[in-house]
């Protein structure tokens, strides 16, 4: 048997907010004290899938056995700038326009 | 009111209907005219549209009349769950993060009914994202089951089930990644059908785990689903996991549903401890008459179906962290917090905040995890291994039996609130769904009568073989020409 998910130590608050940090969502106290909860009780029932002893088996990424799929290389026209602008939160001079990415000039 | 009733052209099939407007009984422009007043009448109390385009629907049957788009289903209305981009339409995904977002392009699948004359009156409600099975997740609140309102018309396509069931399309278009096409069906007492993985365009499908989304055909009778079917499918060179082969003849299994001389596998791991006496009583009858019609029934166990939840509940939100990280609030949609002084990161970190919805919240969270440094080979590499285990159980199978059967769900439609906040009660509704999508093989859910519990509608699932759609629909056309639930949806309360 694989390594159990009792081994894992339960999920804190802390940990939670790491990981809303990497998925950059914002999230409350309150809101990362409930979803502690619920992942735990998540965690605990999807850690069966350690019961299955499986060392010689191959993992599975995806359904069709596909590799290297092309399609001619032939130009064509792709989406305008006005159109890819259209649903922008905010643009300027055809490009983008984003908050800053830098912590200082 | 009764199907032939033609003084009422929403109580029609959709082959029915083509038939009606190709000899010109009917205008499709009337059809369509009929739906949107079907819409009108109703849909304030089920809630299945998001979006009615009378505009455009209107314009779409004039042009069907005029003669300039024809094909098997030229001039039928049919109705788009939210998920399916559409240019200069609005499309959702269910979520806030998207609201008022007109794509710029068309889904393939949406071109190709555009060519073939079909009628699309809106966009439909659904789970945001197509996370959940109620319709509960929505951000623009939960869709109604015809049956009884107090109830969920299954999710993540509960929209476009509803609208069916509730005579406002004839057609619907859902999309099923752990059952969002077959568990709505089975609760509303309508068909649907996940196609073979592949065998259905996924370009201009919103992402949610691209290695199990697969769009496909609701509809109120089996033929009317293999003729929606035989429109969307087939290789598209917009989608490199396209399959590049012909879609099996499954409007012609639909017509001849003979299933004599086939060998049909009941699951031994989908019943038992969970499910309603109502819903295997259902089933096992509808067994019985494919017994009675000429098959061979025999029980297969698949012993690794047991570990298909698990499986898809660390898969799923996995794949959905990662492509759900496009909403970041720089090209498109919802941006919140850009006041000159917040960072990018902290305008994205507060955008997803406001515009992702609990559920979502919680499957990327929850997918974050199962990535993360430490814990990957115990969780998601672990599901891997079991997909595979999955996939050989299916394969195993297949060499003694055609089909597997299942009831669809273990319960029928269960109230609004009653799993909101139990979120392993939610994914239970998927149980008997989830192992087709892991394998990628396709399943249906076709109605096989009332619970004796509730009266409420119990789903029939078959599950064939990877490229073997004909034969799913051949055993589905029986179940339905058996127990005549083609006709079911008459003893739906009226709305």
């Amino acid at each position: 048997m694989a390594e159990t998910g009792n081994t894992r130590p339960p999920i804190s608050r802390e940990d939670v907010a790491h990981l809303a940090r990497l998925a950059r969502i914002a999230m409350s106290d309150s809101e990362l004290d409930h979803l502690a909860g619920q992942l735990e009780v998540i965690l605990g029932a999807v850690a069966r899938v350690q019961e299955v002893a499986a060392v010689d088996v191959p993992p599975t990424s995806h359904p069709l056995p596909l590799t290297n799929v092309y399609r001619p290389d032939e130009p064509f026209p792709s989406l305008g700038a006005d159109a890819a602008l259209s649903a922008a939160p905010a643009a300027e001079d055809e490009r983008f326009r984003v908050p800053r990415i830098l912590d200082e000039e | 009111m009764s199907a032939t009733d033609a003084g009422d052209l929403t109580r029609l099939t959709a082959a029915d209907l083509a038939d009606r407007i190709a000899r010109h009984d009917v205008s499709a422009v009337e059809v369509t005219q009929a739906h949107l007043n079907r819409i009108a009448e109703v849909d304030e109390k089920i809630h299945a549209f998001l979006h009615v385009d009378t505009e455009g629907a209107l314009a779409q049957a004039k042009r069907v009349d005029a003669g300039e788009v024809s094909g098997p289903l030229a001039g039928v209305p049919l109705a788009l769950k939210d998920v399916i981009v559409t240019k200069g339409l609005p499309t959702t995904a269910g979520s806030k993060i998207l609201e008022g977002w007109r794509p710029p392009y068309d889904a393939t699948i949406v071109e190709r009914m555009r060519a073939a004359g079909i009628v699309v009156l809106g966009k439909t409600n659904m789970d945001e994202f197509a996370m959940g099975s109620s319709t509960e997740h929505s951000a623009y609140g939960p869709a109604h089951n015809p049956w009884d309102l107090d109830r969920t018309p299954g999710g993540s396509g509960g929209g476009s089930s509803a609208a069916v069931a509730s005579h406002q399309a004839p057609l619907g278009i859902g999309t099923d990644t752990g059952g969002s096409i077959r568990q709505p069906a089975a609760v509303t007492g309508t068909v649907g059908a996940k196609p073979t993985y592949g065998g259905v365009s996924r370009y201009g499908l919103i992402a949610f785990s691209s290695s199990l989304d697969q769009a496909g055909p609701c509809a109120r009778t089996v033929l009317d689903a293999a003729l929606l079917h035989a429109v969307i499918g087939g290789h598209d060179p917009h989608d490199s996991t396209s399959i590049d082969a012909p879609v099996p003849d499954i409007v012609t299994a639909a017509r001849e549903g003979d299933v004599s001389g086939m060998t049909i596998g009941v699951v031994t791991q989908l019943r038992g401890n969970g499910y309603q006496p109502g819903v295997l009583a259902r089933f096992d009858e509808a067994v019985a008459l494919l017994e009675k019609a000429g098959a061979r029934v025999e029980e297969v166990s698949c012993p690794h179906f047991d570990y298909a939840l698990p499986a898809y509940y660390l898969i799923a939100p996995s794949e959905a962290s990662s492509n759900l990280a496009r909403y970041d609030g720089m090209r498109y949609g919802l941006r919140v917090g850009d006041d000159d002084i917040n960072s990018a990161e902290e305008v994205m970190a507060l955008t997803r905040e406001a515009g992702f919805g609990a559920e979502v919240k919680r499957r990327i969270i929850l997918g974050t995890y199962a990535l993360s440094a430490g814990y990957y080979d115990a969780y998601y590499g672990q599901a891997q291994k079991v997909r595979t285990l999955i996939s050989r159980d299916f394969t195993r199978a297949f060499d003694t039996v055609d089909v597997l059967v299942s009831p669809t769900t273990p319960t029928t439609a269960f109230r609004l609130g009653e799993r909101i906040e139990d979120p392993m009660a939610m994914y239970l509704a998927d149980l008997c769904t989830i192992p087709s999508n892991l394998y990628g093989g396709p399943g249906m859910s076709v109605p096989c009568g009332l619970s004796a519990d509730d009266s409420l509608p119990v789903g029939f699932q078959v599950m064939a073989p990877v490229q073997a759609d004909d034969r799913m629909y051949r055993v589905a056309a029986a179940v339905e020409r058996a127990l005549g639930t083609d006709r079911l949806l008459e003893q739906a309360p009226a709305l």
